[in-house]
């Protein structure tokens, strides 16, 4: 689960890592009143879970509470496009209305999981600022790596060799030392599976600060952390996402012409490829699990269709758990009720797939049942040019 | 031949008398595998399917013999039930919960570290030798006792490889679901390193996904160690980058993990790779 900015820095603050005094603001009269308390010059800072903001003008810096208010107005539903939001951007509806601060220099902190060493992993770079990725590519020397051993935390000895690995002067070493362990208890206490710090600022005259930070919570272990469930913040899903999500589906929007709905993560992935070798758009991802019932596959139908670019829908099960008459029973259901118009390719293989088909072919509908999954992509391909045309 | 588990393979489930388990653990059964007895604390003493349940591994290890177990219980608990399973010795562990925090598995993975336990999965189908064992979710049906093994990181679209194998009249030696989180126990590695040993598994289909580079540390192993034809598929060639494709560890990010560098890596190093998950079957076929 993502979280915004000034959430991620209270959470930080909480474990001890230095950062800027500031507020959030839903309203241009709450930036006024939030600059300030803040006093003197603010930066008035978009929240939306993306990176880039920035370049696509959601910072600004504000000498003032007045000039402040008229950045905020500016900024306050605006659709703020980056590259990581994609051409459609976002809606701005939250601020964050930050102190400025005397930036000396910007440094990169941040922890991920590796997956081969099975334990996340430190990483501190001088070449702060800038995105990781990009400096990871050009320069990889520039990143400096410690494993976080489970049960140990990171040490200070090895923040120490990151402090001085990145040519931070002695004087201020103690200062990031400590917000980088207290960086690695925060991840760790919050189940986090990315936190990062970029940039890390070392000001004028020799103190630290989490200028910017991002957090990405495990969902799996949100469970057992039920405050931090509170801060997820639906405005930044795509509604239909939001309403699969209440109905335990895994769905996830693209912007083809061919609905998918699928068992299994990997061959939901792999109906989509080949919806695409086969000349087509998959409209989503979808895996409805192994234990669906035929209430979610209606449900799943539901959300689908609600999707106004769909001409066509491909149905992908290979039953082992979920059985082939189940599924049958719930797409015949859904036709029903849904009032479906468009074609419906259906592909079923596995558990008590005569007994599926038996049921799909006696209702009425007029599903095409395609065999195997080329025959399959082929069909719906050909059934969403038929719609289209 | 086969790997990993055979006719030899004595089972016990973990979170044994739950709905899943005891579905699995019927099916395991009937498909012939030796399933010794199962483990569900505060159950210990009764009887379950006609078979033994303990309150303990450690217990059910001592009175049954078992060499292997399979966990079915809820993902809080599952990380601990890795660990309960390496502390009684049991060398094979295959672990099918989905949805364990990523500390619990870091926490699991550092405590198998030094013992004599492979961890299959988690978040997996399991693994099995057709014709002789069956521990996981897999319809046993659709497989066929032979000669391909076949490794991937997904549950059902491992069914459909197999599918199409089978209806070629194509057997396996031994399926293996290694799973679809970030950290698992047993890698792509581990899996090809079994086949590539096994006299009996002539080819090799692997099956990648999205996320982390762990197809590309395999496509270097088999470029340097392995002669047998392998063919590969990597699912997500259409996945936007950022998004969680359903398995925790199936997302591309800041650049890496993505579907082309992968084919890319597996097609240098030798391996037959799809482009389309329809010809995984007749690939192989021509490979043999």
């Amino acid at each position: 689960m993502k979280i915004h900015e000034y959430q991620a820095k209270a959470i930080l603050a909480k474990y001890d890592v230095p950062v800027p005094r500031g507020e959030v603001a839903f309203t241009v009269d709450e930036a006024e009143a939030a600059a300030k308390r803040i006093g003197g010059s603010v930066v008035v800072k978009a929240q939306i879970h993306a990176g880039g903001r920035g370049k696509g003008g959601g910072v600004k810096v504000a000498k003032d509470a007045a000039e402040a208010a008229e950045i905020a107005r500016k900024i306050l539903g605006m659709t703020l496009v980056t590259h990581q939001t994609g051409p459609e951007g976002r809606v701005v509806k939250r601020l964050l209305i930050e102190e400025t601060l005397p930036i000396e220099r910007e440094l990169y902190l941040g922890i991920v999981l590796d997956r081969g060493l099975g334990k996340p992993v430190f990483m501190a770079s001088a070449a702060g600022g800038m995105e990781i990725e990009e400096v990871a590519a050009k320069t990889p020397e520039l990143i400096l790596k410690e494993p976080i051993e489970p049960g140990y935390g990171l040490a200070p000895y090895q923040g120490r060799n990151l402090a001085f690995g990145m040519g931070i002067p002695a004087q201020s070493v103690n200062g990031a030392v400590s917000a980088m362990l207290a960086l690695a208890n925060a991840y760790n206490a919050c189940d986090a599976s990315l936190a990062e710090i970029n940039p890390f600022i070392l000001t004028k005259d020799g103190k630290v600060y989490a200028l910017d930070a991002k957090i990405t919570l495990d969902d799996n272990a949100l469970y057992r952390h039920k405050d931090l469930v509170e801060l997820r913040d639906l405005n930044e899903e795509d509604p239909l996402e939001v309403e699969a999500s209440r109905f335990s589906l895994n769905y996830i929007k693209l912007d083809g012409n061919i609905a998918c709905m699928v068992n299994g993560a990997g061959l939901a992935m792999a109906t989509m490829d080949i919806v695409k070798y086969a000349g087509g758009r998959p409209a989503n991802f979808l895996d409805v699990g192994g234990g669906a019932n035929a209430e979610q596959i209606k449900n799943a139908f539901r959300i689908l269709l609600s999707d106004q670019g769909v001409q066509a829908v491909l149905i992908n099960i290979f039953g082992g758990i979920l059985r082939c008459d189940v599924l049958a029973t719930g797409v015949v259901n859904a036709a029903r009720e849904l009032n479906i118009k468009v074609p419906i390719v259906v592909r079923m293989e596995g558990t008590n797939v005569e007994k599926g088909q038996e049921i799909l072919r006696t209702s009425g509908f007029n599903f095409t049942v395609a065999d195997g999954m080329n025959d399959a992509a082929e069909k719906v391909v050909g059934a969403a040019k038929g719609a289209a045309a | 031949m086969s790997v990993l588990v055979d006719q030899n393979t004595r089972v016990i489930f973990q979170g044994f008398t739950g709905r899943e388990a005891s579905f699995h653990a019927q099916a395991a059964l009937d498909y012939g595998t030796t399933v010794a007895g199962g483990v569900t604390p505060g159950k210990g003493g009764q009887t379950h399917l006609g078979l033994p349940v303990f309150n303990t591994v450690a217990d059910a290890v001592k009175q049954t013999g078992a060499n292997a177990s399979v966990i079915f219980v809820p993902p809080p608990f599952a990380g601990d039930a890795i660990m309960e399973a390496a502390e009684a010795g049991l060398p094979l562990v295959v672990c099918i919960t989905e949805g364990i925090p990523t500390s619990d598995m870091v926490r699991a993975a550092a405590f198998l570290k030094g013992r004599n336990t492979r961890l299959i999965g988690p978040n997996c189908p399991g693994i099995i030798s057709p014709g002789k064992c069956k521990i996981g979710i897999m319809p046993g049906h659709i497989h066929r006792q032979g000669n391909v093994g076949v490794v991937s990181r997904s549950g059902t679209l491992t069914y459909e490889a197999v599918g199409q194998l089978t209806k070629l009249g194509i057997g396996q030696s031994t399926c293996i679901g290694i799973g679809g989180d970030p950290i698992i126990g047993t890698t792509f590695v581990d899996a090809i390193q079994f086949f590539n040993f096994d006299p009996d598994t002539h080819a090799i289909v692997m099956i990648g996904e999205i996320g982390g580079n762990s197809e590309e540390t395999a496509a270097a192993y088999i470029a340097k160690n392995v002669k047998k034809p392998v063919v590969g598929f990597i699912a997500g060639q259409t996945a936007p980058p950022g998004r969680r494709m359903g398995h925790a560890g199936a997302i591309i990010s800041g650049g890496s993990g993505k579907a082309e560098d992968k084919m890319k890596a597996m097609a240098q190093a030798g391996i037959t790779v799809c482009a389309s998950p329809a010809e995984i079957g007749d690939r192989v076929k021509s490979r043999l």
